[in-house]
């Protein structure tokens, strides 16, 4: 266990370099932190610079004696803290609620506000636990890697580690390193300083000009990796800026290429083969309607159509026809209508009287503006809507449609006669005429 | 229970005597032996066989679960027996515990490292990987329940040309930062404090194999005064960072029941219930590791008996916090007058998940009270039986919590049921091989005890503090020298 004190080699210790071999360091080893604690507080007193204790494990009160600052580490770990907050705010912030132009080159990164169950777009509490745990990650990393680039490390070459001795640095002992390099350091009175601090042993140690095998293989697969590394990156960004003919590589299909039969192949379960099916008969594919506008959308010209139809067999101005339009006008209609076209149907006497702020009247059918209109306007009126009353066109088939034109304009007429029309009417029977109601 | 101490006098390790203090290092080791006693862990040339045993059942197991993994990618979720309601089961159930369970790891390196309790440097390494591992499984669940796997990217809010965004406002994602900053802290924290400790293994490493392997890891680390001071500080810095962040990681957690609607998941309880839970989960599987660690790598000297009885006494009152809380939501579900509080709680009790209900009921609030008897707590065989409660107790809270809340909420016409698939079971089967093999390569390859921080609260160390278990603040010199120094001395 103990070493005979001042075991010092008979080689050189002037720092002058031999063969490339130069002197490094001279080490001095102790067995109790309190022996080193104290040999370091006379080595500090000597005005050394470069020069450091190694300890198993963090003796206490070695500082003061070797007279090391307080690090700047805490600010360090603070600032970075400091932009984590910041980069967790402005993150969420940016992507969830932002609302800025930026040209489409960067729609990559583009935040836009996020509609979400209609909460807020930006509402602090939600916000705050990535904002907390990214201070927490950001300033963690600013402790260690700032503590490793502060003590300089990884540091994987060491003249140190030449020395059998030091080893047990890491295990049972202590030492006291000065440098060679230091301003003070002197061949004759240094080392008989480091002698009389009662070590149990003095070695040098000596640098060479090449590190160890190890340390350059592993230099070198590490370069060779970092290489390799870029190479990905590399592949990315060229695909971003440069075009290709050939389909992207799909390396997971997802549902995008699936057993399905496409267009032009060939289906052996049909007759003729064919995977395109032609439609069945009578059915209407989009935009094939309205070949015929007076009946479809009641437009002649450019203009609504001041007649009927009279050239489709459908729409025949019979009693038959305009029963059916009365049929249709009381489902349809009538609600807010009234039976009457007065506008007076149940849903609007309901919402006048409920005082519903949104209810605009129904307008009353008979009124002179209504009658002036011509038939292809109300057509249009019930196929597409108007103003705040919905489009029927979906519901009611056209030659229903303008059945119920028919029964608008019977009872216009009914409420403004012609001349006429009364002794008509008085001839038809009582109960034929009160028949529908 | 009675052991020697530095000076090879026979005591109790155990026993509460103010005049003695109970030694942290027993046997009369110095710090060569501790060095030794830990070292040989790595380096003897064979492991005992119960090692080998332990591996290839772990790694057996690790194999079921990479195949229901990969059975799980090829056909889809539907291979688990979730469904609509229940479309959380086991998948979150495993991710909760395992996140949990490491919780107690970083209260060991953080918590009571920030409170002076010195005794956490024999088992602070230990539970740290532990911490490590389970949250590796943890972050498995999650990972693989998604669905479409490969998408599992778009939580993180990547730039992209969909110009898509997670959304910042759900719990899941604070989820997605919260676990994946505990695990990145919880790894650098680990790994800074086994630098000193690699550089041993380098220094004492004969092939050129370890020489190379454990040179890469430890830095170049020389243990330099220069080095120890910022080391200390970046130590201190890292355990007042953890500190607040695992509290915040099972709260998050808890934000994913809390924060929806649902009758007892909507609860302002949850956040603390969660944390307690977790510490006591935690510690009921590192006195599970530490017991056999202890036993078969001839660690007995440093992980005492009374470090063992110290996290039983946690247990204990972590346990009982959790009893409070089990008490406190039934309380509520009443006080408040709401019905579906109500009728979830009674469900919980007396409906279909009764059994899961109970068997957490008496794994995690009656088991832990045998801890009041001494003789529970120091000695290892009684000891094994209530922690062995907890483990499989804390499983089924987080069972009962989810699927009880799940299959019955407000509209009977959509309530379902719920029971694990074969697939399911087999892969939490195999999260727990996915864990010892980690764990086992662990405890044979690093340094599983931290020597340096031993040696630091060992007499020889001639440092001012208390190097005993008893805490006592006027033998500091002063607290801002304690501070100073990162406190370990
Ligand atoms: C849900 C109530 C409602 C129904 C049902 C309804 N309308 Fe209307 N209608 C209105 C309202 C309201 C207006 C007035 C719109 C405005 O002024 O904004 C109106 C206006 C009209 C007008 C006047 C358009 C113009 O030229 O100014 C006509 C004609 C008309 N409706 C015909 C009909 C016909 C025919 C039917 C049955 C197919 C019908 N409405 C069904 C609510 C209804």
């Amino acid at each position: 266990m103990s070493h005979t004190a001042t075991a010092i080699d008979t080689r050189r210790t002037d720092g002058a370099s031999d063969g490339g071999r130069r002197l490094h360091a001279l080490l001095v080893e102790f067995e109790t932190p309190s022996a080193i604690k104290e040999a370091a507080r006379r080595i500090r007193d000597a005005g050394f610079v470069r020069w450091d204790t190694h300890t198993p494990f963090p003796v206490h009160g070695i500082d003061e004696q070797m007279g090391i600052q307080r690090t700047k580490l805490p600010l360090l770990v603070f600032a970075c803290g400091a932009v984590g907050c910041l980069t967790g705010l402005v993150l969420q912030w940016w992507t969830n609620a932002s609302n800025v132009d930026l040209p489409a080159a960067l729609n990559f990164i583009r935040g836009y506000p996020f509609q979400v169950s209609g909460k807020p777009f930006w509402s602090l509490p939600a916000n705050i636990p990535v904002i907390f745990e990214l201070t927490v990650l950001f300033s963690a990393f600013g402790a260690v890697f700032g503590m490793l680039v502060l003590n300089d490390l990884p540091k994987h070459y060491n003249p140190l580690f030449r020395s059998q001795r030091f080893r047990r640095v890491t295990d049972d002992r202590f030492f006291l390193c000065v440098e060679t390099a230091d301003p003070s350091y002197d061949p004759q009175h240094t080392p008989a300083l480091l002698r009389s601090l009662g070590g149990t042993a003095v070695e040098e140690v000596y640098d060479e000009p090449t590190p160890p095998a190890p340390t350059r293989i592993v230099n070198r697969v590490l370069v060779v990796l970092l290489c390799l590394a870029l190479i990905p990156p590399a592949i990315i960004a060229k695909a971003r800026v440069s075009r290709s003919d050939s389909p992207r590589i799909h390396l997971i299909q997802d549902m995008d290429n699936q057993e399905k039969f496409k267009t032009q192949r060939a289906y052996p379960l049909f007759a003729d083969q064919r995977v395109m099916r032609l439609p069945v008969a009578g059915a209407v594919a989009r935009g094939e309607l309205g070949d015929d506008a007076h009946f479809e959308r009641g437009i002649v010209g450019n203009g609504y159509a001041e007649q009927f139809p009279a050239h489709r067999p459908e729409v025949r101005l019979t009693a038959e026809f305009l029963q059916r339009g009365h049929d249709k006008y009381g489902v349809y209609c009538a609600p807010c209508h009234g039976f009457d076209g007065s506008g007076q149907g149940r849903i609007n006497q309901r919402a006048i009287e409920l005082e519903e702020p949104a209810w605009v009247a129904a307008a009353a059918l008979t009124d002179a503006e209504r009658r002036s209109r011509p038939v292809g306007h109300l057509f249009n009126t019930i196929t597409n809507g108007i103003r705040t009353m919905g489009p029927y066109g979906d519901r009611i088939s056209p030659e229903d449609r303008w059945a119920i034109v028919a029964y608008v304009r019977a009872l216009q007429r009914a409420h403004y006669p012609r001349a006429g029309d009364l002794a008509a009417v008085e001839n038809i029977g009582p109960r034929e005429r009160d028949g529908g109601e | 229970m009675r052991t020697t101490d530095n000076n090879g006098r026979e005591f109790d390790n155990t026993a509460d005597d103010p005049r003695q203090r109970a030694e942290l290092v027993t046997g009369g080791l110095g710090f060569a032996d501790v060095t030794e006693v830990v070292s040989n862990v790595a380096e003897r040339p064979r492991p005992p066989l119960a090692w080998y045993v332990a591996l290839a059942i772990s790694v057996s197991l690790l194999g079921v679960l990479g195949a229901m993994i990969l059975y799980l990618f090829s056909t889809g979720v539907g291979v688990w027996n979730l469904n609509n309601p229940v479309c959380w089961g086991f998948d979150i159930t495993n991710f909760v515990f395992w996140v949990g369970i490491g919780h107690a790891g970083t209260l060991i390196s953080a918590i009571l490292f920030l409170f002076r309790q010195k005794w956490r440097t024999g088992i602070n390494r230990m539970a740290e990987a532990m911490t490590i591992f389970a949250v590796i499984c943890a972050l498995l669940f999650p990972g693989i329940h998604v669905g479409r796997v490969w998408l599992a990217y778009w939580m993180g809010p990547l730039p992209n040309q969909m110009a898509m965004w997670p959304q910042f406002r759900s719990p899941l994602l604070w989820d997605v930062f919260a676990v994946g900053t505990y695990f990145t802290v919880s790894l650098m924290f680990w790994y800074v404090g086994m630098i000193p400790d690699l550089a041993t293994l380098r220094d004492r490493a004969r092939g050129k194999i370890q020489q190379v392997a454990y040179g890469l890891l430890a830095l170049g680390w020389t243990g330099s005064s220069r080095n120890w001071h910022r080391f200390e500080i970046a130590y201190l810095l890292l355990a007042a960072l953890s500190t607040p962040l695992v509290l915040s990681v099972h709260s998050v957690v808890s934000f994913d029941f809390a924060v929806s609607q649902l009758p007892g998941w909507h609860t302002t309880i949850f956040p603390p219930y969660f944390v307690a839970g977790a510490i006591f989960g935690g510690f009921a599987m590192v006195v599970t590791l530490a017991v056999p660690s202890r036993a078969l790598f001839g660690l007995k000297n440093v992980i005492t008996l009374r470090h063992l009885e110290n996290m039983n006494k946690i247990i204990l009152v972590t346990g009982s916090m959790v009893g409070y809380a089990y008490a406190m939501e039934f309380f509520i579900a009443w006080y408040s007058g709401n019905l579906y509080e109500r009728f979830t709680f009674m469900s919980r009790a007396l409906g279909p998940f009764a059994w899961a209900y109970w068997t957490m009921i008496g794994c995690n609030v009656v088991a832990p009270q045998l801890f009041w008897f001494k003789f529970f707590r120091t000695h290892i065989w009684a000891m094994l039986l209530p922690v062995m409660c907890v483990n499989v107790g804390m499983w089924f809270e987080r069972f009962v919590i989810i699927v009880t809340s799940l299959s019955a909420d407000f509209l009977p016409s959509s309530w379902g049921g719920y029971y694990p698939s074969w697939v399911e079971l087999l892969t939490l089967a195999g999260s727990f091989g996915l864990f010892m093999t980690l764990f086992l390569l662990f405890i044979r390859f690093l340094p599983s005890i931290a020597m340096a921080e031993i040696k630091t609260v060992m007499p020889q160390a001639e440092g001012k503090g208390p190097r005993g278990f008893d805490y006592n603040p006027d033998e500091y010199e002063s607290p801002g020298r304690v501070l100073a120094t990162g406190g370990s001395h």
